[in-house]
Formats: C-alpha cells, structure tokens, sequence
C-alpha cells in the first residue's frame, strides 16, 4: 500500500517541481520588458564604456601636438609580452647630444591589457583607451606607431 | 555451438574520443572514454591541448608581471589566483598590507567566486540540456563584470592585485553597485532553485551519480565545493585564514553524499555564503591607502613561500623558490582543476555517458586551470 | 468567402473543372499532383515559420531578442539560413555507407510526407479520409526513426550510432503511450476516422467532454509525443552536450536541413493529431447551449481554429524544450513504462467504463 502511495506522491511532486519551472520561464516570456540584450552596432551612440575600461595604449597628445613621453623605456621594461617597443634618437640639446622619444611602437596583437605599463611611466605619458574595436583585416595594421607626426616632447619634461 | 553463441553475445568494449572539441569539455579537454555499450568502463583524461607554459614564463618575469600570467589560469577566479600571487610574494617581503586592501580583496575575491558559480551553474544546466539556465547565469554574471569593468577595468582578466596593494582604489560607485547586485541577486537565486534544484529531471540525473566519498577525496587531493560535498573540510578561508576572512562569520558548506547533487548544493550554499560575506564588509572598507609601499624592482630574498588561497574550485597554491633575483628561481602553482580532474575516473566508471558529462560539470573544470 | 468555412466548394469546384476536360484517371493522376505540389509548399513554409518561431520563442524564454537583423525583427533570418545551407559543401565521410547515407534524410522527410496526407486541416480540406486514420498516422508517423536509425549507422560514427540507438529504443517505446493515448478518445468516438472524430467534438472537445480520463490522456499525449519527436527534455538522439550532434554530426549542408525540417514537420504533426483528437481540429470552441457564444465562434474560419490549437500545442512543445534538462536514456524508458504506460492502460479502462456508463457529454 505504502508503495502505491509513494508512487502517485513520486508522480504529484515530479510535476509540481516541473511546473514551476515552467513558471519561471513563463514569467519571462510574458515580461518582454526585462530582455536585457543590447543590439550593439546600433547602440554605438549611446554605449559608453566605463572610464578604467583598458582598450588600447595610446600616448597622450595636447592641442599643440605635444608628448609628455621622454623615451626613458620604464614602460618597455614593465611590459611582460614585449608589447611596447621605444626606438630612440639622438637629439642636440644646448649642444649635448640627448636621447629622445623616435618610435612609440605599441604592438597592439601581444597586449594582454594588463595595464602595468601605465604606473610605471614617470611623466604620465600613456594611458588605457576606452576603444575596445579593434579587429582589423591585416595583421600588420595592429602595429601601432603612438607617437603622432611631427610631435614633440612637451616643455619642462625630463 | 554453444561457445560461439557466448562469444557472439558478449559485449565488445570500444573506445570513444571526447574532446578536445566537444561541446561538454569546456575547452580542449580530450576523454578516451572506453565504453560498453552506453555504460563507461575507463576514463582516462589528456590534457595539455591548451599548455602554455606558465610557470617557465614566470621564471623570466619580474614579480609583477608574474600576477596578470595567473589570469589565463582559472579565469573564472582570477582575482583569486592573483590575491594568491601577491600574498606570496609580500611573505617574501614582509611588507604588512593595509586593512583596506585586504577588505577589498576579500570583497572582490567573493564577487569574483559568485560570478564563477553563476557561471557553473549556467553550464551545468546547459550539460543537462536545459539550455536556458546558461542564459540566465550569464544574465546575472553580467552585473558582477559590470562591477569589476567600472572598478578594475577588465571584465574577465581584471589584474586588478600588484604585490603590497592593489593596482587603483576602488571606484567611487563600487559599494552602491555592489549593493544594488546583492539585493537584486538574492531575488533571483531562489529562481534558480525553481529552475534546477527542486526540478524532478535534474534531481533524478544528478543525485546518487558519481560517488566520491570522503576518504578517496583525500586521496586524490581533491578540494573546493567537490571535496566539500564528500565531507572534506578543506575551505582554506576557513582553516587557513587570509586576507580579511578571519573578520568574517561564515559557514564551512560540507555535505555527506558525495554525488553531484551534493556538489551541486555545495556551489549553491556557497553561493549565499559569499553573498553574506559581501554584506558583512561592504559599508565596514577601513579608509587608509590602497598599496603599501613598495620598490618599483621587487626583489624577493633567497627562500621559499607558500600560500594557498580558495578559488571557486578549490585549493589554489602558489609556491615560490626565489634566489634573491628579481624573477623566482621557480614557480610552481597548485591547481585545483588538476587534482579534481584526477578523481574523474574513479567517480564515472559504471556511469553512462550522459553522467559524465554531469559529473564533469559538477567538478567545475576549467581546462587551461589543468594545463597552466 | 464561403470557402473559408468549408473548402469542400474549392475542392470540388476544382474537381468538376478537372472532370470536364479529363478522363477519371487523369483526374485523379492530376490532383494528386496538385495536392503533392501543395504539400510540398506547405512544408517548405512551415519549416521558415517554425524555425523563425521557435527561434523567437526561445529567445524571449531566455531574455533575449532572437535574430532582429535580417528583414523587420529578423522574419527573413530562416531565408537567409537556407541560403547558407544552399551554399554548403555537403561533406561525406570518406568510410561511411554512402547510398545509405544519402537516403536517410529523404527517408525521414518522405515519412513526414504521408503523416501530413491524412491531417484534416479544415472542413473538407484533407487529402485522404481513411477510415482508419490515426492507425495510418501512428503508424507512419514512427516511420522516421528508420531514417534516423539509417543516418546512425551509415555515417560511420561512434556518436552517430549511440545517437541513433537511442532514437530507436525511445520511438519504439513512447509510440505504445501515443497510440494508447490517441485509443483512450477512440473509445468514445468509436471510429478512427479523423474526420469523424473532428465532427464528434461539435457539441464539445474531448478533452472537456471526457472528464479527468481525456485530461490524464492529454498529458499523457504531450509527453509521449514530444518524445517521440525526439525534441526538448527528450532530445537524447541528438543530446547536444554528449553526443555533439547525435545522429546527423556527419550531416551538412541540405542534407542536415532535411533533418531539422523534419523536426519541425513532426512536431507539427503530433500537434495536428493532438488538436484533432483532444482540442476538436477544426471546430470551434462551443459552450453547451449558449447560442449567442457559439455563433460567434462559429464566425471565425475552421482553418484558423486548426492552426491556432496547433500553434498552441507547438508553444507547449516549445516551453517544455526550452525550460528542462534532458532526461537520460534509462530513465526515460522508466518513465515509459513504469508510468505512462500503466497509467495510461488504467485510463482506457477508466474511459471504457465511463463509455459505457455514458457519464461523458
């Protein structure tokens, strides 16, 4: 007898466990206001990332196209992938030839993001870009040169 | 006659390759199931599809860069095996580290271990072929990685932890998203009882499969929620206090059974338990600095350190051989993942294949935590 | 307008067109033709709807949007889907059994075919009204699971072959619970003729008519049937995370989308032959003796009270799919026959009583 109860009681509890888990799905099928999905090229107005958010490296430049980066390698040593690569330059200095910033060469396929190159810059040179689309169609194209054209070290930067 | 109709009759095992692409290894585990029938007979994992040699890159990499390596382990708990990193070379330092980093880190840790069993629990539903349970677990998730992009700026890989502190103070918003997640996630964690738990299906597939008892999970080293359940006590944050858990009441989660409906609960216990730990720390974040201060070169002295932390798998080791140069002399990492996977046989013999595929699910396997 | 209500006027309009200029046989060779042609139109458009809807169902069921990019919220993403498939190599594999191989997803589609043939999608719009239709359906509907059991095997694949199996172990074994379900009504109705049937539930479905019996049968249908169609909790021959793709992994290209429109045939199918069993088929919801509401339902057209009971049951399939984990294959066939069919043998009894008691209305 005992077994006969159990059995029905098995059956009764299967679909009553059953059934609200159904509710939960229903209870979202019927509240198409909680879809939480974003359609992402289209939103691309309104999406903003968060302001730590670490995309890409890029070197700070001012309105008059001036760098605060002396060229001294820290970041290069901080990086652990060999991502960021400082080709210097001899420059004349009150007639002392001084080493300078030539290429800020950022390997942007090896970064891993992990963002150690940013507190070790002494002059606050570089800093993490929010940018986060960066698929290209040619690799070569992810070799960056951060320094832009014709730019120069900001004054009073050593 | 009669021996050729025995011989016809009998059973003939055959061999079947699970992975390294299949749909329930997560990732590139590969299974050489030996089969008969339905019914397993032998599992054997190999591993090493996604090595990267980890723990030699260390070797030539300051302290620093050492911790975002750890990432690309267990990514599901990477805050957790950086915390580890970091608390192993500061013993080698001495440093002591403010109160505030450490409130942060186990806030953060928590955050991260409930992003990870949410997580689990998504895939889990998934290996049982309830296909929305995956979508639901990452809805959730998505809060906690909101959480960590505002304050830590990555959402995965975070390398938010540098030896004597932390890379930046929390954001200015952290402590009401933090509030806001916890009070809208234990809205929804009862949901995931409705959808799972108490589900007469997903009860009758996972309770009584896959036995482990208490003395084979011993042997086999395993840890985390999965030797949990088979009444291993083994919560480092519990026996082996860091960071600020000896500030905290929690429970130690042990079940009895053994089964993957153990595990199962453990994760989901767990689940609360961080969340209760959660609240406990964050509106008590001492004030102070966010980093000790400490040499730009680090350089440990000659020696050796231990420390073994718990990430949402289990006992997560770091141990450091240093020679007094400024990269370790070698490095080795426990990993949980590897020790869990070891049990994976003795739990799936006599299993059939559906099983295995929720026994592995319920030992959480991360695969490049197994090949480093 | 008339024909909506009662496509005998089309048919036979048509009949009478064709007789005037045709022997009988011609006749009878040319609308066989037509009505192959409309099938096969049929098909093809319910395989875009069902794919687009169950896409979109399962995408609210999960918070999500489904596919929104092809056309206006996506209705164009099935197109595009076939087109892709179009485009694809059809891979063999190089040890598999290739006539076999090849056969196996006409096989399955053939037999989603001659289901169809005997559906009663309005009044008087039904190709063959057998005198024994849900025998000829039960029975050709289980024909499928030769195809899969063929696609198994020929593929030359340990999964395909597990996969397969295990079609066949739960075909063979939830078929018994659909046609003793399916009996439980034809013990009231005391024909199976589906057209008959359909015309019994006038005054009423059976699913009201016949107490709690028809109700437990119901049930009883649902499971068994979305068994039997291999889909949601009892997706074990294809069982995504164990057995990758199940009986079609080596399949590609067209030859896969055979597969999965056969699916969604049968799905369509046993919700047909449920609708037209349990839920009235064509008929419109009548209420005892209230006039007014009854005339009003008669208004809307049978075809619409078909496919709106169908649509209803292929929701349910659908919410079952997307809500439980999968069963495992022992504890299917325990579920087979240690509940549903005792359950559903006691039932018939139940039923016969209340049959012949006449308690039922």
């Amino acid at each position: 007898m005992k077994s006969v109860v159990n059995y029905f009681k098995e059956i009764y509890f299967g679909l009553r466990s059953l059934i609200t888990g159904l509710r939960v799905t229903g209870h979202y099928i019927t509240h198409p206001k909680e879809i939480i999905t974003q359609q992402y090229p289209e939103n691309r107005d309104t999406l903003k990332m968060f302001e730590r958010f670490r995309g890409e490296v890029v070197l700070i430049h001012d309105e008059k196209n001036e760098h605060r980066c002396t060229g001294c390698s820290a970041c290069e040593v901080a990086c652990p992938n060999g991502t960021i690569e400082i080709i210097h330059k001899k420059v004349d200095v009150d007639g002392r030839k001084v080493k300078a910033l030539d290429k800020f060469v950022y390997h942007l396929q090896m970064c891993t993001m992990c963002g150690l190159c940013i507190p070790a810059c002494p002059t606050d040179a570089i800093k993490m870009a929010n940018t986060f689309e960066h698929a290209v169609f040619d690799r070569s194209k992810l070799t960056k040169i951060l320094n832009k054209p014709g730019s120069k070290i900001m004054d009073g930067i050593k | 006659m009669e021996e050729t109709i025995t011989t016809a009759l009998e059973s003939q095992e055959y061999f079947i390759n699970m992975g390294p692409q299949h749909p329930s290894t997560h990732g590139v585990l590969r299974l050489v199931l030996s089969l008969d029938g339905e019914i397993i007979r032998k599992v054997e994992p190999h591993i090493g599809y996604i090595h990267r040699s980890i723990e030699k890159m260390c070797e030539h990499d300051s302290y620093q860069q050492i911790v975002h390596l750890t990432d690309r382990m267990d990514y599901l708990s990477c805050h957790i095996n950086n915390e580890a990193v970091c608390l192993a070379v500061e013993m080698g330092l001495q440093v002591e580290i403010p109160e505030r980093v450490k409130v942060i880190r186990t806030i953060i840790g928590e955050l991260t271990r409930l992003s990870s069993h949410q997580l689990w629990w998504g895939v889990m539903g998934m290996d049982l072929g309830a296909i929305t349970t995956f979508l639901y677990g990452f809805r959730d998730r998505e809060l906690i990685t909101d959480i960590f992009e505002e304050t830590c700026g990555a959402r995965l890989t975070m390398n938010y932890n540098v030896p004597g502190g932390l890379m930046f103070d929390i954001h200015p918003n952290f402590q009401k998203r933090t509030k806001d997640f916890v009070t809208y996630f234990k809205k929804k964690l009862p949901e995931y009882d409705d959808l799972l738990s108490n589900n007469v299906i997903f009860r009758e597939r996972t309770i009584g499969i896959g036995k482990l008892s208490k003395e084979d999970a011993i042997s086999f080293g395993v840890t985390g929620p999965t030797g949990r359940a088979s009444g291993f006590s083994c919560d480092v944050r519990k026996h082996y206090p860091y960071s600020a858990y000896d500030r905290v009441q929690f429970k130690e989660i042990l079940r009895t059974e053994g089964d993957c409906f153990a595990r199962y609960q453990c994760r989901i216990a767990e689940m609360w338990e961080s969340l209760s730990i959660i609240e406990q720390l964050i509106d008590n974040i001492p004030e102070g600095p966010f980093k000790a201060p400490t040499k730009a070169v680090i350089k440990l002295p000659k020696g050796e350190w231990y420390q073994k932390v718990e990430t949402a798998r289990g006992e997560f080791g770091v141990y450091i051989i240093s020679e007094g140069q400024k990269s370790p002399y070698r490095l080795k990492f426990r990993s949980p993942g590897f020790s869990n996977l070891s049990a994976l046989d003795h739990m799936a013999r006599g299993c059939k294949i559906a099983d295995l595929v929720a026994i592995m699910s319920t030992i959480d396997l991360v695969i490049p935590d197994i090949d480093r | 307008m008339k024909a909506l209500y009662d496509f005998s006027y089309l048919t036979s309009a048509i009949h009478e067109w064709l007789s005037s200029f045709l022997s009988p046989n011609g006749v009878l060779i040319t609308e066989m033709i037509l009505v192959g042609i409309a099938f096969m139109l049929f098909f093809a458009v319910l395989g875009l709807v069902l794919v687009y809807a169950e896409r979109k169902v399962s995408a609210f069921f999960q918070q999500r949007l489904g596919p929104m990019r092809v056309g206006k919220w996506g209705t164009a993403q099935t197109i595009a889907d076939v087109i892709k498939l179009l485009m694809k190599e059809p891979v063999i594999n190089r040890e598999a059994d290739r006539f076999l191989f090849n056969l196996a997803p006409y096989i399955i589609m053939i037999a989603a075919f001659m289901a169809m043939a005997a559906l009663p999608f309005a009044k008087g719009l039904q190709a063959l009204d057998f005198d024994i239709g849900i025998l000829y359906v039960a029975a050709v509907s289980s024909l499928g699971v030769i195809g899969i059991l063929l696609a198994g095997w020929s593929s030359n694949n340990k999964y395909s072959l597990i996969g397969a199996m295990r079609a066949g172990a739960q075909i063979i074994s939830y078929e018994l619970s659909v046609a003793l379900s399916l009996l439980t009504i034809v013990v009231l109705t005391g024909s199976l003729q589906l057209s008959v049937i359909v015309e019994s539930q006038a005054d009423g479905w059976w699913i009201f008519k016949g107490h709690i019996p028809a109700m437990i049968a119901f049930l009883i249908f649902l499971i068994a049937s979305t068994a039997e169609t291999n889909r949601g909790p009892f997706d074990l021959a294809e069982a995504e995370s164990e057995l990758t793709a199940g009986f079609h992994t080596e399949y590609s290209g067209m030859k896969f989308a055979f597969f999965f429109l056969a699916e969604f045939a049968n799905m369509f199918i046993v919700s047909a032959i449920g609708a037209t069993v349990f839920l009235g088929g064509w008929m419109p919801l009548h209420i005892g003796n209230w006039q007014g509401f009854n005339a009003i339902m008669d208004y809307i057209p049978p075809i619409f009270w078909f496919f709106g009971k169908v649509s209803f049951m292929i929701f349910l399939m659908m919410w079952f799919r997307w809500t439980f984990p999968r069963l495992r294959i022992d504890q299917l066939l325990t579920l087979e026959w240690k509940y549903l069919l005792p359950i559903n043998l006691v039932n018939i009894l139940v039923m016969a009583f209340i049959g012949l008691v006449g308690w039922h209305f």
